[in-house]
């Protein structure tokens, strides 16, 4: 680091002198410091507050706000320093010897998609032996299945939007029709899961397809907002729908999945696991099971996703995304073609709405809020669209950090015992998702892998591929 | 079979479009031939676009029918189909004046992308490929060679697997050409192929071109605006200029036609006699052709000042059209010497005509003050559908023509 911060200025594209850098770091710091005052003068400095009459006081926190901006600036300050100069001269290096054969990628690149299916299928053992059976509860329910549940939902979503460059942010809509579908239908008629599973997926198809007839000539921002009102309007009907969806109360004692008939994780019944397996009584095998059934679910969508883009239909998507007029000009029904993907897209929301009801046991309108659908999308762009392994990151970086932000205690060293981590995770998630933004503008998987090749499978540079207009 | 061959592949048969009150193209009729070039020239804005558009499907045409002749005699109406099923069931496919590629896909699934219907058909539309069943394998091996065929035919082979938009311009215009033809077109329709490119490449897509048309049986129709690219690969030109045809022939006819010639100079209107009477063509102006019968299909040679002129004239507001050909009618009453033509109407047949003589109408002047019972009655003896006369303008055009016969008794 030492040696690269000194070479650093010398071999800077422009040739800037080692003191004149230091002077323009130290200015860069000395604005952001007084940026970061004006920032956080009112935030952080000052905060109202009751005293034990009850009475409204002002509470000066001159300390912490000085920790903040000295932070600011010393970070700005490494950042023009050294990082700047240390990342250009790499990139210097980089350009330098370019036209260099790449290596071939090790061996935990190539079959980095492989380890991680085998990791997951591994993952509640581990999370039994390292944590014990009560224990591992929090890893596989609050980790493990609502990660699942979410690149599930984002793969879905990565359909329309990735593929076919539909800008959907009602896809919640399609998560509340497969949970009430099972809810409803699961509660009143006594079907089993494995009927209304795909119940849950055809209906939520419908509604996709429903939504997709108006919305096929509105491209962009237009799309958009009718595809938000679109899921407003699945949420406020879930509302006032009381006489079948119970309303705001919502619908509980959805009834648990069972293993295909053979046995139930329900204490009370004969076919209880514990019983049939002989088995302690324990809440963690139905934990397991939803694990691995939601795990399996989401691998079916990718292996799906995967299959149709090498199909017509999903070249199709592609092009549809890339330019629809020349798509009718050479005579794709681009009718069709969005509905399918709007089709396709709702349909592994609702398989996941489904399991997400299954998984509750209980359901309100609440679950399915605008925050859901931007949450989802959020996934999909962070990720790279179109890029199911960028994705699968994404949602574990997204859910998995919000989750871990809950426990992360070593900030109380920083900002004292009263600070209360779970109070900042949505500023500190929020800020982490600008930064990932800036330094990665197309997503963690910027490239797009072609569908067909003839001699040799190149990336595309997303310098190439377009965003779709809707 | 013989007799499907004969027929031109495709045939404009008084084609109009208007946006509002702006006409763009009217009254245009050409026919191509089919195994034949024919380019379409034209002053810049003289609609040559708008003609691409209309026979491809992007814009439904106000008026007028552009039919289709596939090889095997079955015909399409064009301006009925919607504009996916032009390239699919008629065949008709292509490029774009500011170039259409996919450019975030590679260049090989730019073709496969324009196969699609057929792979979709092949796959049982996605269900039984999906379970790798039917005979989507054999489906997709064949589109492989295709694609490999015309990556060949246009030198692009050894960029099959980088993106699109990565291409040089040239080489994305021929993609653009490959990718069209690779929906096995009968017509390709090519805007402004030449455009931005260099003598060596032009010359290029002129061999590219010429042995489309030899050896693959697709008849091809494209717009240019460099007559030395048209007058040495078309077979026949067409010349618009303010949405009108005028003049139609060999390349060597039309580069001598002084229409054009003024019309390329940018002569204005009223010039136009002058120089027609310089180059010795002043009959044309004394003798006005007689606009296509619409009985007898269009007639190859037409000229700007045949057909109505009423047309390029536009009445956006009815009440000021009706006190506009009020004083032209009456100037038709006061000479009521011989019957006029009425077939110089558009719309009006011999037919027509004659049912019109039986009424005891005869004049410009009396077709142009119909009233609305009238026109009902009309309407009804010569069936036509309800509105028909309102929608041809037949008063319009009549009064234009009373105004003009008035004009020239002066």
């Amino acid at each position: 680091m030492a040696t690269q911060a000194a070479n650093g200025p010398a071999v800077s594209m422009d040739g800037r002198t080692g003191d004149g850098h230091y002077a323009r770091a130290f200015r860069e710091a000395f604005i952001s410091g007084l940026i970061a005052f004006g920032l956080f003068f009112l935030l952080v400095g000052l905060k109202t507050d009751q005293n034990i009459r009850n009475e409204l006081i002002i509470v000066q926190r001159w300390g912490l706000l000085a920790t903040i901006v000295a932070i600011v600036m010393v970070g700005r300050f490494a950042f023009a320093a050294y990082i700047w100069p240390a990342v250009e001269s790499r990139r210097a290096e980089a350009a330098a010897r370019a036209p260099a054969i790449a290596a071939p990628p090790s061996f935990l690149r190539r079959n980095l998609v492989r380890l991680a299916i085998v990791l997951m299928f591994l993952f509640p053992v581990i999370a039994v032996l390292v944590e014990g059976v009560q224990g591992s509860l929090k890893w596989i329910d609050n980790f493990g299945i609502q990660i699942l549940i979410y690149v599930m939902l984002a793969w879905g979503l990565n359909i329309v939007i990735g593929l076919a460059g539909l800008l959907d942010l009602g896809y919640v809509a399609f998560y509340a029709v497969g949970a009430y579908t099972y809810a409803l239908l699961g509660k009143e008629f006594g079907l089993s899961f494995w009927l209304l599973l795909p119940a849950a997926g055809a209906m939520a198809a419908m509604w996709g397809v429903l939504l997709g007839f108006p919305v096929l000539r509105l491209r962009g921002d237009y799309l958009a907002i009718v595809t938000l009102a679109f899921g407003e309007i699945i949420r406020l009907v879930l509302i006032n729908w009381r006489e079948v969806t119970n309303g705001s109360a919502g619908i509980s004692s959805i009834p648990k999945i069972t293993f295909f008939g053979f046995f139930d994780f329900d204490v009370s019944s004969p076919f209880y696991i514990g019983k049939v397996f002989d088995l302690p009584t324990s809440g963690v095998y139905y934990k397991i099971f939803l694990y691995y059934l939601i795990l399996c679910l989401a691998l079916v969508t990718a292996f799906v996703t995967i299959r149709l883009r090498r199909m017509p239909i999903g070249r199709a998507w592609e092009a549809l995304r890339e330019d629809e007029i020349a798509c009718r000009a050479l005579g794709i029904n681009t009718t069709n073609t969005k509905l399918t993907a709007f089709a396709i897209g709702a349909m592994f929301g609702g398989f996941a709405g489904a399991f997400f009801a299954a998984r509750q046991g209980f359901i309100n309108p609440e679950s399915f809020v605008f925050l859901q659908s931007a949450i989802i999308l959020a996934i999909v762009v962070l990720g790279g669209m179109g890029s199911l392994v960028g994705i699968a990151v994404a949602a574990l970086v997204m859910i998995g950090g919000m989750e871990a932000l809950r426990e992360i205690e070593f900030l109380k060293l920083a900002f004292g015992e009263t600070f209360r981590p779970e109070e900042y995770r949505m500023l500190i998630f929020g800020l982490a998702m600008v930064v990932v933004m800036v330094w990665k503008p197309r997503g963690f998987v910027g490239s797009r892998e072609p569908t067909a090749f003839l001699n040799e499978r190149k990336m595309v540079s997303t310098e190439f591929t377009r965003e779709g207009h809707g | 079979m013989a007799a499907a061959t004969m027929e031109p592949v495709l045939r404009v048969e008084h084609l109009s479009m208007k946006f509002g009150g702006l006409v763009a193209v009217g009254d245009l009729s050409f026919e191509a031939r089919r195994g034949e070039i024919t380019a379409l020239i034209g002053p810049n804005g003289a609609g040559k676009t708008t003609v691409f558009n209309c026979i491809t499907g992007f814009y439904k045409p106000s008026s007028g029918r552009i039919t289709m002749t596939r090889s095997d005699g079955a015909q399409h109406l064009l301006e009925q189909l919607p504009d996916f099923q032009i390239p699919a069931k008629a065949k008709v496919a292509r490029t774009f004046q500011n170039i259409r590629l996919f450019s975030g896909m590679t260049v090989f699934e730019n073709l496969l992308v324009a196969q699609h219907n057929r792979l979709m058909a092949a796959s049982g539309y996605t269900v039984l490929g999906l379970l790798g069943l039917g005979g989507y394998r054999k489906a997709s091996a064949e589109s492989r060679d295709l694609a490999r065929f015309w990556l060949d035919r246009t030198g692009l082979i050894g960029r099959a697997d980088d993106p699109a938009g990565d291409l040089p311009y040239g080489a994305q215009r021929r993609l653009e050409i490959a990718r069209a033809m690779c929906t096995g077109p009968e017509l390709l329709c090519l805007d402004e192929p030449a455009a931005g490119l260099n003598p060596k490449e032009s010359a290029a897509l002129n061999d590219l071109l010429n042995d489309i048309r030899d050896t693959s049986g697709t008849s091809i129709l494209l717009i240019e605006h460099d007559m030395s690219v048209v007058m040495q690969i078309s077979d026949h030109v067409v010349v618009l200029e303010y949405g009108r045809k005028i003049s139609d022939g060999a390349p060597s006819y039309v580069k001598n036609d002084p229409k054009v010639i003024a019309a390329y100079l940018g002569v204005d209107d009223e010039d136009v006699t002058e120089v027609l009477e310089e180059v010795g063509d002043a009959h044309i102006i004394a003798q006005p052709e007689t606009g296509p019968d619409p009985d007898h299909g269009p007639s190859p040679s037409g000229s700007m000042l045949a057909g109505p002129i009423s047309d390029t004239v536009e009445h956006s507001d009815d009440t000021e059209y009706l006190l506009q050909v009020a004083p032209g009618a009456s100037k038709a009453d006061a000479v009521p010497t011989t019957a006029d033509d009425l077939t110089r109407v558009h719309g009006i047949g011999a037919v027509e005509a004659e049912r019109l003589a039986a009424r005891g109408i005869t004049h410009f002047g009396q077709v142009a003050t119909l009233t609305v019972a009238e026109i009902a009655e009309i309407e009804a003896e010569i069936q036509a559908e309800p509105g028909r006369i309102v929608r041809e303008d037949w008063m319009g055009q009549a009064g234009a023509l009373a105004a003009m016969a008035g004009g020239e008794q002066h």
